[in-house]
């Protein structure tokens, strides 16, 4: 129970300072190196959850196609350093910065709400959750959920990766 | 066991720090960083609800979520390549008129 | 209890020597092997035949100078080599290399010869291979010259494309193995058919095994893939502006990142550690010998043939690989169905 807690405090603390690093720092190519490390300790805690499969999915997927998908990006464009003076735009900074504390005032509004709210209130829940404990962690329940209860999103998600891939092909291209 | 409560915070904090994120930044790379900052947060509060309830749906919503996110990056980088192809700038106060 | 932490700490030790030694024993074995090939003596001046010239060459380059251009990222620059280094270290903690024993029953309960058992190890080695990547993208892209960031684009496009028909022979045996875990896919080899042919994956599965090994070879940017190490096109590429410890770093993770392809092909394919006359416990040496001869296949390969033009190698892991490794898949899968094993 100790280290369960003092993982979950070392993971999430590791997870939010890699994220307002990516929010507050200057640097793209920086920002696209700490979401990595926020992914990987988001995949640290899916472990901590039960779910190692979840967790191998995120880094094969977020951080070993997506994040190189950025990085590439970054590369080719040569993404600038953001303080770098650009002629043509008109800066606009009275509703950022506001949309910016209300953002603050959200997640503030959320955070108090839930430590009101306290956890479950069902002792059942968790006994149906130590039950099927064995279960979750199974790659073989989830293939099978997916592929009879979830089929038709499942179908419908392989649909929208291809159009994603000839619509990204489609708009990146040069126009000879 | 982690209570519950602690994840959903975590998720908010990740959720709030994402749209502060997506406010604050003039560069279109990393808004759209911000956005995967947001959807990871909602996948944490997914998985963690999932082992919560004893049930793989978890699991599986995050998984529709990072095709969903893989899809959207895709696509929004291809974007950003056409749209500095015409402006030679990644500010997205340079696109504010209709007309090139 | 504590002689199983003993046991768990001095396996975690032995591993990480082990992978040092595979290393050094490569740097020699493919000087030597390549000089048989082109018939001329190795290195043989240093030790008996030779044997210590990896030890002078590590030697030689921790003397030397390690620079840094000026207009490199900082950050990146340092990072990029040692994260190649952890990843390729890391990749091997998951693959098993002997069968459980109690190390001559000096502890209670018998441990197996694997730094951690986890149940999907096949994709945390998988997920690891792809975060190896990184290493090269950020170590072209850190040292800021034209050479470096064209051979690291290129290696990167190169290891994901190859990443996938990686993927979808794995696939075809874990639909063979029906589990995750490297343990169970290699105690699912066991016995023999008609008592001399063993039960072995590559029997099952020649093609899977040759798009595995195929596959293999370009992510870890050997050739005939090593376009992006090509020494006549890109000077070096992405490692150009490296030397001395990092550069070092580069290539003990390039060799490890080999040894890692080769034992996980053993497990997956070659039956891992199960081999006919040696008793069980004994199952090690098998390892090493099946390793060794995928090694020496790699190294074999490098010497003999020429190396693929960048666009017939994307060609050819886009046109002909993934096809074949999806029709691989989907015949396997609708043997096991039909065949109900």
């Amino acid at each position: 129970m100790g280290t369960e807690l003092l993982l979950f405090y070392l993971f999430g603390a590791i997870a939010v300072a890699a994220s307002l690093l990516v929010v507050l720092q200057r640097n793209p190519m920086h920002s696209v190196l700490l979401l990595i490390v926020s992914f990987c300790a988001l995949a640290g805690l899916y472990i901590g959850l039960e779910a190692p499969f979840a967790a191998v999915v995120q880094i094969i997927i977020y951080t070993g196609a997506i994040m190189v998908l950025f990085l590439f990006v970054v590369m080719l464009l040569n993404a600038h350093r953001e303080d770098e003076v650009d002629v043509g735009a008109r800066p606009v900074r009275g509703p950022l910065r506001a949309g910016a504390v209300l953002a603050v005032v959200l997640m503030a509004e959320l955070v108090w709400a839930l430590v009101r709210a306290g956890g479950p209130r069902d002792g059942a829940l968790s006994e149906g959750a130590g039950a099927d404990a064995a279960a979750l962690q199974s790659v073989r329940t989830l293939g099978n959920v997916l592929f009879t209860d979830y089929s038709l999103a499942f179908e419908a998600t392989s649909i929208l990766i291809i159009v994603a891939m000839v619509g990204a092909v489609v708009l990146a291209k040069r126009e000879s | 066991m982690v209570p519950l409560g602690h994840y959903l915070i975590l998720s908010a904090i990740l959720f709030g720090v994402g749209t502060m994120g997506v406010f604050l930044r003039r560069n279109v790379i990393t808004v759209l960083l911000s956005i995967e900052v947001m959807l990871n947060a909602v996948n944490l509060a997914f998985i963690a609800f999932g082992r919560t309830m004893g049930s793989v749906d978890g699991q599986v919503i995050m998984f529709f979520v990072v095709t969903v996110a893989a899809a959207e990056a895709a696509v929004g980088l291809a974007l950003v390549i056409a749209l500095f192809r015409h402006r030679e700038s990644l500010n997205p106060d340079t696109f504010t008129s209709l007309k090139w | 209890m504590i002689p199983l932490y003993i046991a768990q700490f001095g396996i975690i030790l032995a591993v990480f020597g082990m992978l040092l030694l595979a290393a050094a024993v490569m740097v020699y074995s493919e000087r030597k092997v390549a000089a048989l090939i082109q018939q001329r003596y190795g290195p043989y001046l240093v030790g008996p035949k030779g044997m210590l010239q990896p030890i002078a060459d590590v030697v030689k380059l921790i003397f030397k100078e390690s620079l840094r251009p000026v207009a490199a990222d900082r950050v990146i620059f340092v990072l990029a080599p040692i994260l190649s280094a952890t990843a390729a270290f890391a990749a091997f903690a998951v693959v098993p290399f002997g069968a459980e024993t109690t190390l001559f029953g000096l502890i209670e309960e018998p441990i197996r010869l694997q730094v951690a058992d986890v149940n999907v190890a096949v994709l945390v080695v998988f997920a690891i291979t792809s975060i190896s990547v990184y290493g090269i993208v950020l170590a072209g892209w850190s040292s800021n010259s034209k050479y470096s960031l064209l051979g690291s684009l290129r290696s990167a496009s190169q290891m994901i494309s190859y990443e996938l028909s990686y993927g979808m022979s794995l696939a075809a045996v874990l639909v063979l193995a029906g589990s995750l875990s490297l343990t169970d896919i290699v105690n699912a080899q066991q016995g023999a058919w008609l008592g001399f042919i063993p039960r072995w994956f590559v029997f099952v599965q020649p093609l899977g095994f040759l798009i595995f090994m195929i596959a293999g070879v370009a992510e870890t940017n050997r050739a005939p893939f090593d376009f992006p190490e090509a020494e006549q096109e890109l000077v070096a590429g992405y490692h150009t502006e490296y030397s001395s410890t990092p550069f070092m770093m580069f290539f003990l993770a390039e060799y490890i990142n080999m040894v890692t392809a080769a034992a996980v092909a053993a497990d997956l394919f070659l039956g891992g550690w199960h081999g006919p006359f040696l008793p069980e416990y004994l199952g090690w040496i098998w390892f090493l010998v099946k390793i060794s001869a995928i090694l020496f296949f790699y190294i074999w390969m490098r010497w003999t043939l020429p190396r693929l033009r960048y666009d017939q190698l994307m060609q050819f892991g886009w046109k002909v690989l993934l096809p074949l490794a999806a029709l691989n898949l989907i015949v396997t899968a609708a043997g096991v169905i039909y065949c109900g094993n």
